[in-house]
């Protein structure tokens, strides 16, 4: 996101400017809602460089009195601060006002914060060095919450606001004195650093529960790298840490858990008793296995099939189900047609290439392609030919059959819509590139996705509507639901493309090329990619509800059968998960690769395999 | 071939595809029942909005934008709007100049990156992606806010219709709604208020959200200076209904129920929107208020 914490309020003080006939300044080093942070040297001490931070505040109050009354509480809480002494506290050296502004002077550190350090970085931060951090926080905190007369609650614990200096030790920074320079409370008045404050907060009550939360608002971020800031307020119940990196040890998720909850009572009573958690925690992390990436691991040895049938080459594409047989093409240029209930085979139809194409029924024939150039039509009750019609190239897309015709793609560039009855086209409409994605027949149109990246719409009477051009072939098959088209793309990513102006809504990245044709649920848009991991997006807003990580690549898709999701991977598991969280109920493991798509009936899952099988398994 | 795709087609020893022969050849052989409500040609978003300062304000912090737009070409034909409530708050007019930047630079981002490529239908032109130009444009705003009323905030809610499709990008507690063709007013938007929040975690009921100290709090706002981030989504248009845009001014104030009576009787979408005016004022007028009616293109049955 573009707005972080950085205002447009320029620096005003430039490098080479002197402040106060003391600080010579070097350079901003951040800019705040409430001014700048600039590097200056204290001239105070000539021989030698001495580096201080100078904390700039600006005090926007018209009225003489309210600023008056601004300038007097700072000055007091500053001075409050200036008789701290604690190695995690940066020093203060000093403060006045001038000219409308007051400043801070604090001793300079050397390193970066932890909003910095998470930026800097890609993967999850390690959970020693977590642990580490959190450590001396308590230790800080505590120092506040016991100091006489009054405890001290901090109430700005967040990663901008903890320093790690080049030693790997926290100093925090910026006590909240800003907060003075805010402005008053008006009707709707907003708050700032809110993800990380505790309910009561808002109700103005300070507690030493509060900064325990909010260190265990921080925590949470740095584990799971999702900004409290932009999730609704006390939602990190709805973000639980190991579903997000499977890599954090439960007994930390769980100090964590204890620091973030929602009474005050409940979390942790002293930062003390927050330490010692942690320390346990620490201990036995050094002696728990890592977690598999997969989650909670089901045994497979319970997972039979009730049969399977072996063909004499692999299968790629994906069977189809109609009336209690199962149709299935093999590279072993055969269709084959079994029986649903036992796989017993009934026919078997040859063709004079290898077959990736998922078949269709339709009054009492089967029609697929082959790479054999041709589209097939067998009957259903014999395997028998009825007709066969001709493209340029193999076969590899699916058909579609729609408004009475065929539409299916071809290596020849074209989109062919056939009748079905006569077996003649009915006209072709030319792509430029290969088309291996399944048509979509919709209200009035097609939607075809080619290897050149385009996905195309296309009236039925053969005249272009609107194209669309990602940036790598769409493989994939388009799916439609309430008026937007999802398509994927070996660019790595999810379109949500409307269907009538070819505009698009929203793009999802993926982490690599997907081949997957997404699934339509409800609400939600399931797909696989490249990078091994099932992903479950909502349609409308294009916010990742869930992901699922595979050992391998996904080019299969998703089916959604009753509440669970079945997909295959290269890895040569079928997964069946719940679809509405992502929860691994059980995998079934193949011989080799799964590239096909599953298909359902009567709770019976039918899925091929490159291991020349067709597997049914209970759903 | 790629890796990904080599599983699937082909072998190693694939054979080449033939060239290709055949020549391209094209084909040959297919409320809203209000009686002053008629389909028409071609389809039309038909708006109206209205604005009062209350009876206990002395300034209008609330800003607007209502831009309808009707294009039937050669190349398209299709209705595109763009409605915009902000409801500015902070002292020392911040409020005014903060929903008033929001509303500005909000319309301009979607008119420059939006309406513009499409009336000109420049097909060579990098068509945007529509949920992040809306995102952008609420960033955008933010930004300039920062600049131009530093302490000063705003809640912002912009719709976009675009053919059958509105899209929305939301922060704060003005609100959007639809009303479907059969009379149902539904909520289009989330409150990011305070109270809001603890209601919907259970802490506290709805009567004690209405009379809460807090309850003008907001958690997200524009002009803040935190990171944040707007809701953005699409849907399908209430075919046949309405869309109705509002500040707190109007829902705090106006019960449900008369707004919607409001809407399904009256015969122009601005004299709607003067009607739920009025009643809030009638109801005391403690707040600024905006209304945007925007009746959806009238189908025929």
């Amino acid at each position: 996101m573009d707005s972080n914490a950085s205002s447009e309020s320029s620096p005003q003080l430039r490098p080479g400017a002197t402040l106060a006939n003391r600080y010579l300044i070097q350079g901003a080093i951040g800019v705040g809602g409430m001014g700048a942070v600039y590097r200056a040297r204290d001239l105070h001490f000539p021989n030698v460089v001495k580096l201080v931070a100078v904390k700039e505040m600006i005090i926007q109050a018209s009225d003489l009195l309210v600023r008056k009354t601004i300038v007097r509480n700072f000055e007091r809480e500053a001075n409050l601060l200036a008789t701290l002494d604690h190695r995690s506290i940066s020093r203060i050296y000093d403060y006045f006002s001038l000219n409308e502004r007051s400043y801070l002077v604090l001793e300079f550190i050397n390193g970066k914060d932890l909003e910095a350090i998470l930026n800097d970085s890609e993967g999850p931060l390690s959970e020693e060095r977590v642990i580490g951090w959190a450590v001396e926080l308590c230790d800080v905190l505590q120092y506040l919450h016991t100091h006489q007369p009054e405890p001290i609650i901090f109430r700005d614990m967040k990663p901008s606001n903890v320093m790690i200096n080049t030693h790997d030790h926290v100093i925090l920074i910026d006590f909240g004195i800003a907060k003075h320079f805010q402005g008053g409370q008006q009707r709707g008045t907003m708050i700032g650093t809110e993800g990380y404050s505790p309910p009561e907060q808002y109700r103005g009550e300070a507690t030493p529960q509060a900064d325990i939360y909010a260190m265990g608002a921080t925590l949470h971020h740095l584990l799971t790298r999702r900004d409290p800031r932009l999730e609704p307020p006390f939602s990190f119940g709805e973000r639980p840490i190991r579903k997000i990196n499977p890599l954090v040890s439960p007994e930390l998720e769980e100090v964590i858990v204890t620091a973030l909850q929602y009474n005050p009572e409940d979390r942790f009573p002293t930062s003390l008793a927050m330490k010692e958690a942690l320390l346990v925690a620490a201990r036995k992390t050094g002696l728990l296995p890592r977690i598999s990436r997969s989650g909670a691991a089901t045994s497979d040895e319970n997972i039979k099939p009730i049969w399977s049938f072996e063909c004499g080459d692999e299968i790629r594409g994906s069977p189809a189900f109609q009336e209690n047989i199962v149709y299935v093409g093999s590279y072993d240029h055969n269709l084959y047609a079994l029986e649903a209930a036992t796989g017993k085979f009934i026919w078997k139809y040859p063709t004079d290439a290898g077959i990736v194409s998922k078949p269709v029924v339709y009054e009492n024939n089967v029609f697929f392609g082959s790479e054999d150039h041709r589209l097939h039509v067998v009957l259903v009750r014999n395997g028998k030919v009825n007709w066969t019609y001709f493209t340029n190239g193999p076969v590899r897309s699916s058909p579609h059959i729609a408004e009475g015709h065929i539409f299916i793609g071809s290596d020849d560039g074209f989109l062919h819509a056939v009748n079905t009855v006569t077996g003649r086209r009915a006209w072709q409409v030319e792509a430029g590139a290969p088309i291996r994605s399944t048509p979509l027949a919709g209200h009035e149109s097609v939607y075809f996705g080619t290897e050149d990246g385009e996905l195309f719409c296309v009236l039925f009477n053969g005249v272009i509507k609107w194209r669309f051009k990602a940036r790598r072939a769409i493989t994939s098959s388009p799916v439609f639901s309430q008026g937007l088209v999802y398509v994927g793309s070996m660019d790595a990513t999810l379109y949500a493309i409307d269907a009538k102006t070819g505009w698009v809504t929203w793009r999802f990245r993926l982490g690599k090329a997907s081949i997957s044709t997404p699934c339509v649920m409800e609400n939600r848009i399931f797909t696989g990619a490249a990078d091994g991991i099932i992903y479950c997006v909502e349609a409308n807003t294009a916010k990742e509800v869930w992901r699922f990580a595979t050992q391998h690549q996904v080019t299969g898709s998703p089916l959604v059968y009753k509440d669970s999701l079945y997909c295959g991977s290269v890895d040569g598991y079928l997964y069946c998960l719940e679809h509405s969280t992502g929860r691994l109920r059980w995998k079934f493991k193949t011989q080799g690769p799964i590239t096909g798509t599953p298909v359902a009936s009567d709770d019976v899952v039918y899925i091929g395999s490159t291991d020349h099988r067709l597997y049914a398994l209970m759903a | 071939m790629s890796r990904i795709t080599q599983r699937l087609f082909g072998r190693p020893k694939a054979e080449k595809s033939a060239e290709l022969t055949r020549p391209l050849r094209l084909a040959t052989p297919g409320v809203a029942s209000a009686p002053w409500v008629r389909p028409s040609e071609p389809p039309q978003l038909f708006a109206g909005c209205a604005q009062s300062i209350g009876l206990q304000r002395n300034h209008n912090e609330d800003g607007l934008f209502v831009l309808t737009s009707t294009l039937v070409s050669n190349k398209s034909a299709a209705p595109f709007g763009l409605y915009i409530v902000a409801d500015g708050m902070g002292g020392h007019r911040h409020g005014e100049v903060a929903s008033g930047a929001a509303v500005r630079v909000m319309a301009s981002y979607v008119v420059r990156r939006l309406f513009t490529p499409l009336v000109t239908s420049n097909t060579d032109a990098h068509i945007e992606f529509i949920q992040e130009v809306m995102r952008q444009g609420v960033h955008d705003a933010n930004r300039v806010i920062l600049k131009e009323a530093p302490g000063g905030g705003t809640t912002l809610t912009a719709v976009l219709v675009l053919g059958d499709q509105l899209t929305i990008a939301h922060v704060g507690d003005s609100r959007a709604y639809t009303v479907s063709a059969k009379g149902e007013l539904l909520a289009l938007t989330n409150d990011h208020s305070l109270v809001r929040r603890l209601e919907e975690l259970g802490q506290i009921t709805a009567e004690e959200a209405a009379v809460h100290p807090q309850r003008n709090v907001l958690y997200r706002a524009l002009g803040q200076g935190e990171p944040f981030d707007p809701d953005v989504s699409t849907s399908p248009v209430p075919e046949n209904g309405y869309l109705l845009l509002c500040s707190d001014g109007l829902w705090g104030v106006v019960p449900e129920e008369t707004i919607l009576r409001l809407i399904l009787s009256t015969p122009t979408p601005e004299q709607a929107c003067q009607g739920m005016v009025d009643a809030a004022n009638s109801a005391g007028g403690p707040d600024n208020i905006t209304a945007i009616l925007v009746r959806m293109p009238v189908q025929p049955a």
